[in-house]
């Protein structure tokens, strides 16, 4: 569909579609939504790396390629690895890579494979500096392989190898944060996206184009499917979780912080909000959701404490 | 053409195959370092730090997992990519290989056999690249350092033709740090016999936006296999080709995938692969002047497996002793096990031994050959074997 010039200026993210119809994601899958931002970002001169995870099947069976760029699917453990390699070609081939106009090379992986398997390869891919973009699209489990546990899965959640039953729920460890290890690695630019915040995603993919070196973005996408909630509830839950401050959008650039949030001054909402629609939080009792309330105002609060004195 | 004169050096087996890896021209590298095999990567880094080659861009990567897939993503994109290791390193890398096969993607590596642990060993034994027997990767096993640096050269172009990445295997310490004369190639004569790669598929070309490796239903994941030992098979005659092409331009013939050594007259011959046939060969001239009507047949390509060529040499001997320095536990030496199925149904019925030596780089000579020889003459005389896997190197 052609979309009039005068219309086009006035939309806040790009038109161009570069993401296909006819996709195998479920309904409201929020890295289906993510994978389709990346496109419109980038467009179709990017060569994508996607391991072992949901948007493998999402991105299409043989002979299909659901995306309007180019894609190896890889093994779980070797995003990183394989992005390097893509990198090196480009640029002994003479290849303009990254920047305004360059060849996009872009890590596409789901939490379990960056959190997890991936961390090495993620590790080796940011500290040999490569040209290229690392996004981590973060649904909290092993979701393509039937809702397990990832290091990115939250305390108190259900997932089908950390079960709740009569007397007890399983999972009692917090989320990894990711972000910290990749910042750990003094990398150019990582920021956290959400996918209920779309403009600011694509403001975020943009810069990391421009600016040199490796950079990583953490994207929360919500699951239907293994989070138990409504499938029209994704963006609500996604935006929820900025609000209450569970998953807060910030940069880091180059040694400083900066948050990314509607209102840094106000307080979050209560964790109950974020957990309200999803099924998978329904083993919690009071003091369970006290327990995670704890970590989500601590880990704000080292937060705000670092964008104010590295700002 | 331009007269072929070669330049000889004094190099070591691995630098040999950082010299040959040199004037392929390769773009990519990404390795980690793995005793025996870390000299290779150290010779490459050297030669991009002193400005001897153009456009090669060198991956230090984190492992031997990610040193693979790193490869696997440069080949994909178009470079021509190389990359060297050893024994647990190639282990960590055997779900990679896999990948690099199944996407058609000719990468070269120079694999030093080692010894697998426990118990820790960094010397030589076959264990570590035969164990990867089955991962579509194409094998040819050097004998000495001048078939590492032409190996690696006949490698690419075979690979490149055929599309299946190719595993150029040295012996750890006997090649890989040994010093020998090598007749290397000026660099416009190998860029005449190597021009430089045309890739079955390349990532940078956006304007067709399409997918490899994508998940394939059993409807189609079978005829996805079927090609992949077409190509096998297609690389038999390509290798053929190659080495016949090697000869005419360089003067060393490879156009056997296994090279027959005075076998004419012979009652029996010795059967291996790699640098323990340069001792065999040695030891079979010795024998022939002490009057034993011996030879030996080298088996040059593992993969594919060089059916045809063994048929031809095993229809005319009474026996073959196989020399297996490695093992697959629970049944027998490798190249035994591989040698006797492909005769199965040929008709040809020499009787066949299997040896088990020097696993673990324990020393193998000539006086062994000798006693093997003289082992062979008895069975063969009384018509029946023994054992059939002798254990030919344990103290007792």
């Amino acid at each position: 569909m052609e979309i009039p010039e005068n219309v086009k200026k006035r939309l806040s993210i790009p038109a161009e579609e570069h993401f296909y119809a006819g996709h195998t994601a479920c309904q409201g899958c929020g890295a289906a939504l993510g994978l389709r931002y990346v496109l419109k970002a980038y467009g179709k001169k990017t060569i994508f790396t996607i391991p072992a995870c949901c948007s493998t099947i999402i991105a299409g069976a043989w002979p299909y390629n659901t995306l309007d760029a180019n894609l190896f699917h890889t093994a779980f453990a070797t995003t990183g690895a394989v992005m390097g390699g893509i990198e090196a070609a480009l640029k002994a081939r003479g290849f303009k890579v990254k920047g305004e106009d360059g060849v996009m090379v872009v890590g596409w992986a789901g939490d379990g494979g960056t959190a997890d398997i991936g961390l090495q390869a993620l590790s080796g891919f940011l500290e040999r500096g490569h040209d290229a973009v690392y996004i981590m699209y973060d649904n909290e489990a092993y979701m393509n392989t039937g809702i397990q546990r990832s290091g990115s899965t939250p305390y108190g959640a259900w997932t089908t190898n950390t079960p709740g039953g009569k007397k007890h729920f399983l999972e009692k460890r917090h989320k990894k944060k990711v972000i910290d290890i990749v910042i750990a690695h003094e990398v150019p630019y990582a920021a956290t996206a959400s996918v209920a915040y779309p403009e600011d995603f694509i403001r975020k993919l943009k810069k990391a184009r421009k600016i040199p070196g490796p950079s990583f973005i953490q994207l929360f996408a919500p699951c239907p499917t293994g989070w138990r909630s409504p499938t029209d509830k994704s963006i609500e839950i996604a935006r929820l979780a900025v609000q209450t401050a569970y998953f807060p959008l910030f940069e880091y650039e180059n040694g400083k912080y900066r948050i990314n949030m509607p209102s840094t001054k106000k307080e979050p909402k209560p964790i109950e909000e974020f957990l309200k629609y999803q099924g998978r939080f329904k083993y919690m009792t009071k003091e369970d959701i006290e327990v995670l309330q704890e970590w989500v105002l601590h880990e704000w609060e080292k937060l705000k404490k670092l964008a104010e004195v590295f700002g | 053409m331009a007269e072929y004169k070669p330049i000889r050096k004094v190099v070591s087996g691995n630098y040999a195959a950082a010299y040959a890896a040199k004037h392929a021209r390769v773009q990519v590298v990404a390795a980690y370092p793995i005793t025996p095999q870390t000299s290779i990567i150290e010779k490459i880094a050297e030669f991009i730090a002193n400005g001897e080659v153009e456009n090669l861009q060198y991956v230090p990567v984190e492992s031997e997992h990610s040193a693979m897939a790193a490869c696997i993503g440069a080949s994909a994109a178009g470079a021509r990519v190389f990359t060297a290791t050893a024994a647990q390193g190639l282990a960590l890398m055997h779900e990679m290989l896999h990948w690099a096969s199944g996407a058609r993607l000719p990468i070269v590596m120079v694999n030093a056999n080692r010894a697998l642990a426990p118990p820790w060993s960094v010397w030589d034994e076959q264990t570590d690249s035969l164990a990867q027997r089955d991962t579509g990767w194409m094998q040819f096993y050097a004998e000495n350092n001048q078939e590492v640096y032409d190996g690696v050269l006949m490698a690419f172009k075979v690979a490149e033709t055929v599309n299946l990445p190719a595993m150029v295997i040295e012996s750890a310490f006997i090649l890989s740090h040994t010093y020998d004369v090598v007749e290397m190639i000026p660099q416009e004569l190998v860029d005449e016999f190597l021009p430089p790669r045309e890739p079955l598929y390349d990532l940078t070309d956006f304007e067709k936006s399409f997918s490899v490796g994508a998940l394939a239903t059993p409807a189609d994941y079978y005829e996805f296999r079927y090609k992949e030992q077409k190509a096998m098979e297609e690389a038999k005659e390509v290798i053929r080709e190659v080495g016949k092409e090697f000869g005419e331009r360089f003067g060393r013939d490879y156009s056997g995938m296994i090279e027959p050594y005075r076998v004419e007259d012979a009652d029996f011959v010795f059967m291996g692969m790699g640098s323990l046939m340069g001792t065999v060969k040695q030891a079979v001239d010795i024998l022939r002047d002490e009057g034993y009507r011996v030879g030996a047949l080298k088996v040059r390509w593992f993969r594919p497996f060089p059916k045809e060529e063994l048929y031809e040499f095993a229809k005319e001997v009474g026996g073959i002793a196989v020399i297996d320095r490695n093992y697959s536990f629970g049944m027998e030496g490798i190249l035994f096990t591989e040698a006797k199925g492909a005769l199965y149904n040929t008709g040809a019925r020499p009787l066949m031994k299997d040896y088990i030596v020097g696993l673990g780089g324990r020393d193998f000579t000539v006086n062994d050959v000798r006693k093997i020889a003289e082992n062979m003459k008895t069975i063969m005389g009384k018509g029946e074997l023994d054992v059939e896997v002798d254990w030919y190197h344990l103290k007792r």
